[in-house]
């Protein structure tokens, strides 16, 4: 299957700082890839440079074939073909549920206000949060505007979602409802590339896993190869520390 | 006869007299006031925008960036001046000056106008930049990750929540500008306060006149803050939200489509 996204030597560093030290790997249709590792080892960094919220410093990240770090690229429309899922949720704090899934297909995709309602409701409908379209979003739990921040993305229908630890702002007992919705995305077919914590998810769900050690892949396979076997020291390591807890 | 009367007996005389003059001279505050205050906003809007505009060093033209810079220069300027200088003195210098070194003859209303909210803008531009830069980054993010440029994630997001945080700082200007512009009887606006040196000044009654001037000020500034404090708690929104029934969802959905 084609490739959706290509990154290719990615570098990133802040100051003399190297946090990306040269990423390559390929995200194909129907790819769900979880990206593992310790904090500080630039799992988010580079999620937030595939959605040029951060600029790279060198390397390539190719979409379609179409190099997006080049200067003459259109920026919002790549944004609007890959969505993304904050740690934080960042839903838009002045307008309700509903607004919040509106508002980038009227004024990004120039959506009528029918269709974009009527996708608004289905998405929302899908992560469980279409009873709550009035409510405002300082009104929800974390775990329910994760979900709404979830349709809000699904609704601008993009090729691909990427996922910045989207439970590690949640109380534990709220992360469930928002992995649930998670794992139907990934039944359903959705590309996605997450960057998590939940190594049981990471475990199931994902058909890819990437590790990720000081700005480097460490080790890169199915499931079973980084879970069951992992090759490489660092991984063992890592993995280990979250068995005992 | 005015001096064999006692202090209440002479508010009343007073009123009696000039009570119509006291009421065009509040109008004509209030008036200048709340315009001013409004194109002050409108500037201060403007000028915040301006400062807080990102500057890509990769994607933005070499002229995107010489603009943006002498803008800024100017905007800092501007602020630097009219904050730093009395409103008395920028009235006197604008009505004088204008027509003195370029010959443009402005009506004392329309210098009075343009002082007000000229002042007004420049103290609002830095409460304008501070309330976007208060704003939660992640609100600019999440705005972009749906495809939003700068201007539609300003417009939609940034600038509503902006405002709504420095509505205490625009209601702050206004009832400022409600008393300040009594420095404009240098220009000889018939505002409250020339009313008040008007009257006093006939009658020889300092103390009472000032005492009706006082009143009707604050009858005006806490009548002000009162209506913006409820401006606040509507734009708040209530606390509660409605549940909407799925079924009701649903209906809507087959509703639309056939």
């Amino acid at each position: 299957m084609e490739n959706i996204l290509e990154i290719r030597n990615l570098k990133k560093s802040f100051g003399s700082h190297g946090v990306l030290r040269d990423i390559s790997f390929t995200v194909k249709a129907g790819d769900v890839i979880s990206i593992i590792g310790a904090s500080g080892s630039g799992k988010s960094t580079m999620l937030r440079c595939i959605n040029q919220l951060e600029d790279a410093t060198s390397g390539q990240i190719l979409y379609h074939g179409e190099d997006i770090t080049a200067p003459k690229v259109d920026v919002p429309a790549y944004r609007k073909k890959v969505g993304m899922v904050f740690q934080n949720f960042n839903l838009f704090e002045n307008m309700n549920v509903l607004e919040n899934c509106m508002v980038g297909q009227r004024k990004v995709a120039r959506k009528s206000k029918e269709e974009a309602e009527q996708k608004a409701l289905f998405y929302l409908e899908k992560v469980g949060m279409a009873p709550y379209i009035k409510a405002k979003p300082r009104q929800l739990s974390g775990g329910q505007k994760q979900r709404v921040a979830i349709a809000r993305a699904l609704a601008m229908e993009p090729e691909i979602l990427l996922f910045d630890e989207p439970t590690s702002a949640l109380d534990p007992q709220m992360v469930g409802e928002v992995l649930q919705v998670m794992e139907k995305l990934a039944q359903e077919g959705l590309t996605m590339l997450i960057v998590t914590h939940e190594m049981a998810f990471a475990r199931e769900v994902s058909k890819r896993v990437i590790f990720m050690a000081d700005g480097v892949i460490e080790e890169e396979g199915t499931p079973e190869e980084v879970f069951g076997s992992p090759r490489s020291e660092k991984t063992r390591e890592f993995l280990s520390r979250f068995r005992k807890c | 006869m005015i001096s064999d009367m006692n202090f209440f007996e002479r508010i009343l005389y007073i009123l009696e007299r000039y009570g119509a003059s006291y009421l065009k001279g509040a109008g004509t505050t209030l008036l200048i006031a709340i315009v001013s205050t409004a194109v002050g906003c409108i500037i201060g809007f403007a000028a915040g925008v301006v400062q807080t505009i990102p500057v890509d060093q990769k994607r933005d033209s070499f002229f995107k960036r010489i603009l943006l810079r002498i803008l800024r220069l100017i905007l800092d300027i501007y602020v630097e001046v009219f904050r730093g200088t009395p409103m008395i003195v920028q009235a006197v210098f604008i009505y004088y000056g204008l027509s003195q070194m370029c010959n443009i003859q402005l009506g004392m209303w329309q210098a009075a106008f343009l002082v007000v909210s000229v002042n007004t803008g420049a103290y609002m531009a830095e409460s304008v930049r501070g309330g976007i830069i208060s704003v939660d980054p992640g609100q600019m993010e999440g705005a972009k990750a749906i495809g939003m440029n700068h201007v539609q994630a300003m417009t939609c997001v940034i600038l509503p929540q902006a405002f709504r945080n420095i509505l205490p700082q625009i209601g702050n200007n206004l009832i400022i500008n409600i008393k300040d512009t009594s420095v404009l009887s240098v220009i000889s606006i018939v505002d409250l306060f020339f009313v008040h040196k008007s009257v006093a000044g006939a009658l020889y009654t300092y103390f009472e006149s000032a005492t009706i001037v006082m009143l009707i000020y604050l009858t005006m500034t806490v009548v002000t803050s009162r209506l913006l404090r409820l401006l606040e708690v509507k734009l708040d929104g209530s606390d509660n939200y409605e549940m909407t029934d799925t079924m009701d969802i649903g209906n809507q959905l087959g509703k639309k489509r056939s």
